[in-house]
């Protein structure tokens, strides 16, 4: 092999080097532009409505006057509901098989049924709560029908990032708490439990963003599209003060919403719909980039 | 510890109650995987009391609400299949040029930057994306090839595979980077580019991991169903041809939950057939990525 040969082969590999280094550009500009777009065209499309009215009035047969009032109120108390149901079924849960679990069948089970449910449709969930919580249950079409829901659906979720927070945890903490006659419980519950809260946080709202904008299935517990009334306050005037009528009443949330009034064929209404999406993505947005910031404190901050 | 102090059995009692709630806990996800079974093939049972098996996979058409009602899940099937092979068309090639790009080319900082960007386009509400695939990717593709119909199965696909690049390329670039860093300078110290690196060493090494990534984004790209259900139209339609308009298995049980349902009446039982169509689906794919996982381990 002469010289000239040889250089030209190195060329030649540098060249087709170069060549990739700009398809791989061209192809994150992709995704990246993609994303840009969709934020452009929904905020031109759904500025104009969204003025203070669009937050406090009912949805309406005039796209003009219709709003995102009962909307917004379902998806906060949908997801307190999913929050109450999620966060300490799936934190246990991840304790339990990063902490307790012995190595065995049993154990290996339950870890890859974690990972199998991650993966199952998000709309067989909803038939599941159709035929478990609607029908069997009897819980109706309610707010506490479609909490359960997507409490089951972001379990794998909380599962899984508690158990990687709890996993970070240098051993040498658990061994020094239990060389001083602590507890399993103990050493959990005051040690690691409080180390990894910023891991569990972060996977908590991840979880809980994967909610707000979950449709399909709370579609298919039967959610109405159409409720022009609040539920039930939780708050009353005589003792005890507080009440839980709420969760069985019928509601509409964010995404539904949208997509009632994508489907309308009347311009008017693509309008509405762009300006709920732009409320909807700036809940997950802002949800996505909290949990993002947290996760870049903890690994700056902490330092075994 | 027979004479143990009563205090100290009273802890011990207590931390045994803790950890059979946590064992509950944990054994609720098994519980799911159950309910979920149970409640599909117990209603999927009722609609073949109706409906033949064979009736069921082999008609060509799809009319359960109406009259003259057909099963023939084919018809869903194939809208589901074209819709997932569009998307995997696009995510597949973005995905891991992404991840090959991200893993060994760019630079540390740049990967920072752009990791929390692809998650957050993981993170936009699934309906969002179906708004922006009928109101912008339909008009545009209808410059291109005007007699593209409104609603239709190539631009859902289209949208749908971007939405799944994350997906990919998240789980791409763990899986490449978890590659030892030796078999890298193993090559380069052999005079190759970082490029022939990638393709030749890398990709081979971690191909287990790249099968799984594969496997995530079909399966999501199978069970996805707000973009479809906004933008590629809720009729039935037995074709494989992605600018035709076409309803999908999840798009299908979408559009009969909107209307009012009936505990009895079949096209209650129905979207549960059509569930457990789904999730035989999904457990197929599943399947195939743990198998592939398996042939390919690779370990160092």
């Amino acid at each position: 092999m002469n010289r000239s040969n040889t250089k030209t082969i190195i060329r030649r590999q540098r060249l087709y080097e170069q060549l990739f280094i700009l398809l791989g550009l061209v192809a994150l500009l992709v995704a990246l532009m993609t994303l840009l777009a969709l934020f452009t065209r929904l905020a031109i499309d759904g500025m104009p409505r969204l003025n203070p009215d669009f937050f406090t009035s009912f949805p309406s047969r005039f796209a003009e006057k219709a709003g995102i009032l009962s909307a917004w109120v379902g998806s906060f108390l949908v997801m307190f509901v999913t929050a109450c149901a999620a966060i300490p079924l799936g934190v246990s849960a991840g304790i339990y098989l990063e902490e307790y679990a012995p190595k065995n069948r049993w154990t290996a089970i339950i870890e890859i049924n974690v990972m199998n449910l991650a993966g199952i449709p998000s709309i067989v969930y909803g038939l599941l709560a159709l035929g478990l919580f609607v029908q069997t249950f009897g819980f109706g079409q309610s707010i506490l029908s479609a909490g359960l829901t997507l409490a089951l659906l972001i379990l794998p979720i909380i599962i899984v990032s508690t158990r990687e927070a709890l996993r970070g945890i240098p051993g040498g903490i658990r061994e020094a708490a239990y060389a001083l006659g602590a507890t399993r419980w103990q050493v959990v519950a005051d040690h690691l439990l409080p180390y990894s809260s910023g891991g569990v946080l972060t996977g908590v709202i991840i979880g809980l963003s994967r909610a707000i904008g979950e449709t399909a299935p709370i579609i298919t517990i039967g959610a109405l599209t159409f409720i022009a009334f609040l539920p039930t306050s939780p708050f009353m005037a005589e003792f005890p003060f507080i009440s839980f009528k709420w969760v069985l009443d019928p509601f509409t949330v964010m995404p539904i919403q949208m997509f009632n009034w994508t489907s309308r064929p009347e311009e008017a209404f693509q309008f509405n719909a762009a300006a709920a999406g732009v409320v909807l993505l700036a809940m997950t947005l802002l949800m996505n980039g909290v949990a993002i910031w947290l996760r870049y404190r903890i690994r700056k901050s902490i330092k075994w | 510890m027979k004479n143990s102090h009563p205090r100290a059995r009273k802890r011990r009692i207590k931390e045994q109650f803790i950890e059979i709630g946590l064992l509950t806990a944990a054994c609720s996800s098994v519980a799911i995987t159950f309910a979920i079974i149970f409640v599909l093939l117990k209603e999927s049972l009722n609609f073949f009391a109706e409906v033949p098996l064979f009736d069921f996979l082999t008609d060509t058409q799809w009319t359960p609400l109406f009259d003259d009602a057909h099963f023939g899940i084919l018809t869903l099937i194939s809208g589901t299949v074209t819709t997932t092979l569009v998307a995997l068309a696009v995510a597949v090639p973005l995905g891991l040029t992404i991840a090959i790009y991200i893993s060994e080319f760019a630079s540390p900082r740049l990967r920072e930057i752009i990791k929390p960007i692809l998650e957050l386009l993981g993170a936009v509400p699934t309906v969002v994306f179906g708004y922006f695939a009928l109101i912008v990717v339909t008009p545009l593709l209808q410059k291109i090839y005007p007699d593209l119909p409104g609603f239709n199965m190539l631009s859902a696909g289209l949208v749908m595979g971007i939405m799944i690049v994350p997906y990919i390329s998240s789980v791409s670039e763990d899986a490449m980077r978890a590659v030892p860093m030796q078999l890298r300078e193993g090559a380069y110290a052999m005079g190759a580019t970082r490029l022939r690196t990638a393709l030749t060493v890398v990709i081979p090494a971690a191909f287990s991991g790249l099968a799984a990534a594969l496997t995530l984004g079909s399966s999501r790209a199978v069970g996805e169903t707000m973009v479809v259900a906004v933008a590629a139209g809720m009729q039935p339609n037995l074709t494989l041809n992605p600018l035709q308009p076409a309803a999908t298995i999840s798009s299908f049980i979408v559009q009969v939950s909107l209307g009012d349902l009936p505990h009895d009446s079949i096209g209650y039982k129905t979207i549960f057939a059509a569930g457990l169509t789904l999730l035989l689906i999904t457990l197929v794919f599943n399947v195939i990525g743990y198998w592939l996982r398996q042939k390919f381990r690779e370990e160092y």
